[in-house]
């Protein structure tokens, strides 16, 4: 429930400060840039009184690779294999939401195929990210190991996928503006509704040894609180919004796609906390196995590519255009400004990651140092998309 | 959603002197945009987010951009008055004359903003805040007090691109290290010349890798003597 | 210094074991190279990968991943190293014991790759510390690292422990710490390490 706005005093979208207890010196220390649970090349800056956490300032800026001044040297279509390298757990999500923003800006139609073969990628490789972010969250906590091999048998299988359909691994390039760059075959289908119809087994067993572990459950309920109009104000999207209550999926609002013709739920947590943003996630890799179930049994055949559109010497008109996706982690934006050349004038990435860490303070202020790595591990930040 | 004309006349009757402008984006996505004036932003960004019909609780992005000086070649049609000699006889003849006019346009820097509400499910607003000049006036109000979310994006509009975010409670660089100089987002931004051309660099990078090669050839002709 | 192959496998049939030391010192170093848990961009995910049950690292007696720089034998750079993490990887180098070495895993790590436009981005990590072995690809596969891996493994086989070529840490003279690089106003400071990466000149 999100209280009126009105009724707020100064300052109240702000942690309230923590008065250390005046015993002993207060410890400053720099967890990263190189820091085994960091998930890359991030670090923060925390003042410690004891175990709890005064102060925490993030430092960013270590894989700060130009995403976005390089885009504006280089064509559209030329852009498109960089967007793989923002969040590279989720390749296709972040083709889809570039492929989206440029269909926005020059009016090009999607066929009805591909809009299909979109979802079924995209929701491929939402399962596969919040497999292995779960698995990444309990490596963090200190189960080394175990849970993170059971993600990644399972996102091999899926990576399998994407190699046979696009030819690589992880930086999958497929799609392009008004549709995907290959058609798929009957028997790539069929393969994909066989992984398809394993992951449930998977997210019961992935369950059943995790979710009533009492370990988990001592580290993570109550751990990291995030209040529901906290996580609005502060621009919060994906898993992490929703496990704090608030009812805000992209591919419910905006039904971008072909999202509306399919049935799915959007979970919701109770406490927003890391159980259940953690909870929250395998929630969510259920309800994606739902719409893919639906997609592959309705995917018609017909054309991938609008004929219409041009690849090669693509110049939309002057303008611009904001498009954006529910990317597993988030709200992941484009924003493309065009003067009528070739390049666009100004090329920006909105990175769900990057400004879901604005609370990570916030949500860190008097717990434990150990359970820093936690908090920021429920965040589920790549580090390529943050810094770009 | 309220089309933007009744967005803006809401602005108005809210905030007296608003002195919102409407900008048209021409492309099929047809998402205009609200242009707002430095000193009434904060005003106007705080009934945006009050209001309860409009209600824009989530700022999704904010970005900057940077618009160079234009040089704006016209052809004006002069009416002057010439000297001529007709027929032996000087006179005074009126006549229309094509003359190239050149003016500049100053550049400024832009914060674009995207507003989106979560309690009404609706969206994108677009406001756009410009600063008067692209040197040493470029302050603009941060919108941080009023969305949270601004608050790092801002942080690196002012790191890239140099714009000033005043009321901004924490403004440092934050993707580039302490003690950067420059903006390097910026149109005019020159690179340090650290680049290992390809022996086959063709075009506008071919000079730049000569001017390189002459440059590494000097130090070590200068390091061996 | 090598034992002849023959008399080796003749002493094997008698059920002697027959080696050189220098042989046993490589065998037991090539078998344990402990990698640093030290991820940098897209390519540690795949790094990652090789180490899980598919690809299995394990098999090469390199599983044991250590976050500290002072308990691993191997640097795997894996990914992009911008400029403003390079003075942090070449002080990580610094602070490993000796032997230690150095994959330059994936086009960023080894010239910048896609990334060799970009302001902030380092054009590959050999202009500060020297790289023993590299491999392409953006991202490389699992089977490409596990081949570098064979690849250091074939490299530490064949280094002596005396004469000229020996390796670094066996060289009382052998270089051990490499400057760290300064972050500048504009750029890195010195923007490489002449010594190591001698600038190269295009003969046209």
């Amino acid at each position: 429930m999100i209280t009126p706005i009105l009724a707020r005093q100064e300052g109240w979208n702000r942690q309230p400060e923590i008065v250390p207890d005046g015993e002993g010196e207060l410890l400053e220390v720099a967890m990263g840039p190189h820091h085994p649970s960091t998930h890359g090349v991030f670090r923060m800056d925390v003042t410690l009184d004891g175990e709890r956490i005064i102060k925490l300032k993030p430092v960013f800026g270590y894989l700060h690779r130009n995403h976005e001044q390089l885009g504006e040297t280089m064509s559209y279509l030329a852009i498109m294999p960089y967007t793989d390298r923002l969040d590279y757990f989720s390749s296709l999500s972040n083709n889809w939401g570039y492929a989206l923003a440029v269909e926005k800006l020059a009016g090009i139609q999607v066929p009805e195929r591909a809009e299909y073969l979109r979802v079924i990628l995209a929701e491929l490789t939402r399962i596969q990210n919040h497999a292995s972010s779960v698995g990444f969250l309990i490596q963090d906590m200190g189960a080394s190991g175990t849970p993170l091999m059971y993600a990644f048998k399972e996102r091999e299988k899926i990576l399998d996928l994407f190699e046979s359909l696009t030819g690589s691994r992880m930086m999958c390039n497929y799609m392009r503006f008004g549709g995907c760059r290959v058609d798929t075959t009957a028997e790539w289908l069929n393969q994909a509704r066989k992984v398809v119809a394993g992951i449930p087994a998977f997210a019961d067993e992935f369950e059943a040894l995790l979710t009533t572990n009492e370990i988990l459950m001592a580290r993570t309920q109550g751990t990291g609180i995030l209040r529901p109009d906290l996580a609005v104000n502060a621009g919060i999207t994906g898993p992490l919004l929703r496990a704090s209550g608030v009812n805000y999926d992209i591919r419910k609002v905006d039904r971008y796609g072909i999202y509306d013709r399919f049935d799915f739920k959007v979970p919701l947590g109770e406490h927003g906390d890391v159980y259940d943003r953690f909870m929250l996630r395998l929630l969510e890799l259920r309800q994606s196995v739902r719409i893919l179930e639906q997609a592959l049994k309705d995917i018609p055949e017909g054309p991938i590519m609008d004929p219409k559109s041009k690849i090669r010497g693509f110049r939309p008109k002057p303008g611009e255009a904001y498009g954006r996706i529910e990317a597993p982690k988030g709200e992941l934006g484009f924003y493309v400004i065009s003067d009528g050349t070739g390049n666009p004038y100004r090329y920006r990435v909105r990175p769900p990651s990057f400004v879901n860490l604005t609370i990570l303070e916030d949500m860190c202020l008097g717990q434990n140092v150990a359970d820093v790595v936690l908090i920021l591990g429920s965040i589920d930040i790549v580090l390529g998309e943050v810094d770009r | 959603m309220k089309t933007i004309e009744e967005i803006k006349a809401a602005i108005e009757a809210a905030v007296p002197g608003a002195g919102v402008e409407i900008i048209n984006n021409p492309s099929p996505s047809a998402q205009h945009s609200l242009l707002l004036q430095r000193e009434t932003a904060l005003a106007v960004a705080q009934f945006l987010r009050d209001d309860a019909e409009l209600a824009f609780d989530y700022l999704s992005n904010v970005t900057g951009v940077d618009w160079l000086d234009k040089e704006i070649v016209e052809k004006v049609k002069v009416k002057k008055t010439v000297t001529k000699t007709v027929d032996g006889v000087e006179q005074q003849v009126e006549e229309t004359v094509d003359e190239t006019r050149k003016r500049v346009e100053p550049g400024y820097l832009e914060t674009v903003y995207h507003l989106y509400s979560m309690a009404k499910k609706h969206g994108p607003l677009i406001l756009r805040l410009r600063t008067a000049n692209r040197t040493d006036q470029v302050e603009l109000p941060s919108f941080t007090p009023i969305w949270r979310s601004a608050e790092f994006q801002e942080r690196e509009i002012f790191d890239l691109y140099g714009i000033v975010y005043t009321g901004h409670p924490d403004l440092r660089r934050i993707l580039m290290w302490e003690g950067f100089k420059d903006h390097p987002m910026r149109k005019d931004y020159v690179e340090p010349d650290d680049f290992e051309y390809e022996p086959t660099a063709h075009d506008a990078v071919a000079k730049r890798a000569q001017e390189h090669q002459a440059k590494v050839a000097a130090a070590q002709n200068g390091g061996a003597a | 210094m090598a034992v002849d192959e023959n008399l080796k496998i003749e002493m094997g049939k008698q059920g002697v074991f027959v080696t050189t030391l220098q042989e046993l010192y490589n065998w037991g170093r090539r078998s344990s190279v402990w990698p640093m848990n030290f991820g940098l961009a897209c390519c540690a995910i795949e790094m990652i990968a090789t180490t899980m049950a598919r690809y299995d690292l394990a098999r090469f007696g390199a599983e044991v991943f250590r976050p500290s720089p002072r308990q691993a034998d191997l640097m795997i750079i894996s990914g992009t190293v911008t400029k403003k993490m390079a003075p942090q990887v070449v002080r990580l180098y610094n602070q490993m014991g000796e032997p230690r070495y150095v994959i330059a895993m994936g086009a960023c790590a080894i010239s910048g790759g896609p990334f060799k436009q970009g302001y902030n981005v380092l054009k590959g990590i050999d202009r500060y510390i020297p790289v023993d072995v590299h491999i392409p690809g953006c991202p490389p596969r699992p089977e490409a690292l596990l081949d570098a891996f064979i690849t250091l493994q074939k490299k530490i086989d064949a280094q002596s422990l005396t004469g000229e070529n020996r390796p670094r840490h066996l060289n009382p003279e052998g270089q051990g710490e490499f400057p760290v690089p300064e972050q500048g106003e504009h750029d890195l400071e010195p923007p490489s390490n002449t010594l190591v990466w001698p600038a190269p000149m295009v003969i046209r």
